[in-house]
């Protein structure tokens, strides 16, 4: 399982909603792809053409708070965000983003310590963040047991199909 | 125990159940809306065959009801179909309403039930001692599946409401309140007890608007022990038995909020935040605020009595030229109410435009979206940017009494003006 995740970062602000991050004009879409065209374009249209193939997104609290879509997990991952760091996240965008395989990680003071294109890399095993162009190393919180394993298995997806493969589940 | 932390134990089997403990519950009933065919994907990507209950599952289309683009049409058509393979006994299309308004209206709600939806504002069925919350599409897939889902057990909190709403301030005020003094984050991961004289009294939709707001708050679920007339609404509509859970006397909650909503003055949540509330009489003293539309509708503001609320405003007055004021009723049987008793009438000769039943534009997708420069006044539950529609629009979130007293004169105005007027 992969426990590193390395990238630039995007910094956005404090509770950004997931009409931000996937304004409910665009509800009806399902394609991944058109999705993670339109991700953050509550907060700026620039942020998706631009954002960089495993790059980690920084925010600060409460972030994905308000209404439970799973396109903004969905649009994060198809942006080609690696991971997502914030002081705080709502609680049903954390459970759609791990179960989705996506890393939304707390790590409370990390946006006020990075600048744009700074690149950090995250250690879940240790519990750090390295801000790479300073070396400053911030604790990161280790996640619950359940979330870890739903995390290290890829998503929840492939634990559900591990379960009707061995008929637990009919 | 909590009563919440009873109906997580009697779900999963256990005697007892603490705070941070994960255990997997039985869901009583689990629904689906039309945003979340991501749904019906993941359910088939993870290998399901069929809905593990035909009877506790349901969709409801209230977000695009009637569907407004090809799309949104086509996504329905799909899950209509996945609906009638499974055989579900319940299904609300798209001329009944809000699903959590249509939920309580069928009679699947009741106190003492889990009930999962695809919708955060699932904290809603609080208001029927009932433990409501809300999950992404893929977490509902695997309720389809199974019948279950994993929770935290969580840390409860209570919030106090003690003492009578002077005239002009309503359930939607004292929850604005609330989440002005408690933010927007102040109770993520955690549930919330509504607890005190206030609520003892307070009638069914009133319980349903505070408790639907908790969610903006953050919270996982809400709750209310039910009343008499909680207990009045579900007896003649419950379609299985239940049993209401009571919290022990020697609970500890982790921590305890009280308020007095005597003391109370209308609210508003000003743009761009739920939490930026401020007591009206202060807005108003820093500035006239011009209104383009109001609108008065949804989950948490589009019941009968919130019509009846505006109405009584309203009747035998207009709005002026050049606003407008769309009401979107909850359901169809509030819609159907509103018209026996006149409400849509004197609503509709007041100057405004009647949607029918559904989640309109208070998602920003349909029914009353708003421009750039655009500032409306609603009794939904959310102000965030481009919400509504444009992100250059402003977004004040007030009961439906105000909402009425502001676009009747164009600008934020106080309810209370015209409730005295009418003495």
């Amino acid at each position: 399982m992969k426990q590193t995740y390395s990238g630039p970062v995007t910094i956005v602000g404090d509770n950004i909603d997931t009409d931000q991050i996937f304004p409910g004009r665009f509800l009806e879409l399902t394609d991944p792809k058109e999705i993670g065209a339109l991700c953050l374009c509550g907060v700026d249209e620039n942020i998706a053409p631009s954002f960089p193939q495993g790059g980690i997104l920084v925010a600060g609290r409460n972030f994905g708070c308000g209404s439970s879509r799973e396109h903004a997990p969905i649009a994060l991952l198809n942006m080609g965000a690696g991971a997502v760091l914030a002081d705080s996240f709502a609680r049903i965008f954390y459970r759609n983003a791990i179960n989705l395989g996506l890393p939304a990680v707390t790590c409370p003071g990390l946006r006020d310590r990075v600048a744009p294109g700074d690149r950090v890399s995250v250690d879940l095993e240790a519990g750090t963040v390295t801000v790479e162009s300073t070396g400053e190393v911030l604790p990161c919180d280790r996640m619950g047991a359940q979330a870890q394993r739903i995390l290290e298995a890829g998503g929840i997806k492939p634990l559900m199909r591990k379960r009707v493969e061995s008929g637990e589940i009919g | 125990m909590h009563a919440i932390e009873k109906i997580l134990a009697k779900n999963s089997g256990k005697e007892r159940v603490v705070p941070g403990e994960i255990v997997t519950a039985k869901i009583d009933f689990a629904e689906i809306n039309d945003l979340y065919l991501q749904t019906i994907y993941s359910f088939y990507e993870m290998g399901g065959k069929r809905v593990w209950d035909n009877t506790r599952a349901a969709f409801v289309f209230d977000h695009y009801a009637p569907a407004p683009t090809i799309k949104s049409a086509a996504n329905q058509r799909e899950m209509r179909q996945f609906a009638q393979e499974n055989g579900l006994k319940f299904h609300f299309d798209t001329q009944c309403g809000v699903c959590h308004q249509v939920m309580p209206e069928a009679g699947v709600i009741y106190p003492g039930m889990i009930v999962v939806a695809t919708d955060s504002h699932t904290t809603t069925h609080g208001a029927f001692g009932a433990l409501g919350t809300g999950c992404g599409a893929t977490d509902m897939a695997c309720i389809l599946m199974t019948g279950e889902l994993w929770f935290r057990v969580p840390e409860i909190m209570e919030v106090r409401l003690e003492g009578e709403a002077p005239d002009g301030v309503f359930p939607k005020d004292v929850i604005l309140h609330v989440l002005g003094q408690i933010k927007a984050d102040g109770a993520v991961y955690k549930a919330i007890d509504f607890t005190g004289s206030y609520v003892e009294k307070l009638d069914v939709a009133g319980r349903m608007t505070i408790c639907n707001m908790a969610v903006e708050m953050g919270a996982k679920t809400a709750y209310m022990q039910p009343n008499q007339a909680v207990l009045d609404y579900v007896s003649s509509r419950a379609v299985r038995p239940f049993q209401v859970e009571t919290t022990d006397p020697d609970f500890n909650y982790s921590e305890s909020y009280v308020f007095q909503v005597g003391d109370l003055e209308p609210q508003l949540a000003c743009p761009h935040s739920v939490d930026n509330v401020r007591p009206l009489p202060q807005v108003l003293a820093a500035g006239e605020v011009r209104i383009d539309q109001g609108y008065i509708g949804s989950c948490t503001g589009g019941r009968t009595e919130d019509l009846a609320q505006a109405a009584r405003i309203l009747k035998g007055k207009h709005i002026p030229p050049y606003t407008r004021l769309v009401v979107v009723p909850a359901s169809a049987e509030v819609m159907q109410a509103c018209m026996e008793r006149g409400i849509i009438q004197d609503l509709m000769a007041a100057g405004a435009t009647i949607a029918s039943p559904g989640c309109g534009a208070c998602l920003g997708a349909h029914e009353g979206v708003i421009a750039p420069g655009e500032v409306c006044i609603t009794s939904t539950n959310r102000n965030f940017p481009g919400r509504m529609g444009s992100t250059g629009a402003e977004i004040y979130l007030a009961s439906p009494a105000t909402v009425a007293a502001s676009i009747l004169n164009g600008r934020i105005t106080d309810p209370r003006l015209y409730l005295k007027e009418e003495g």
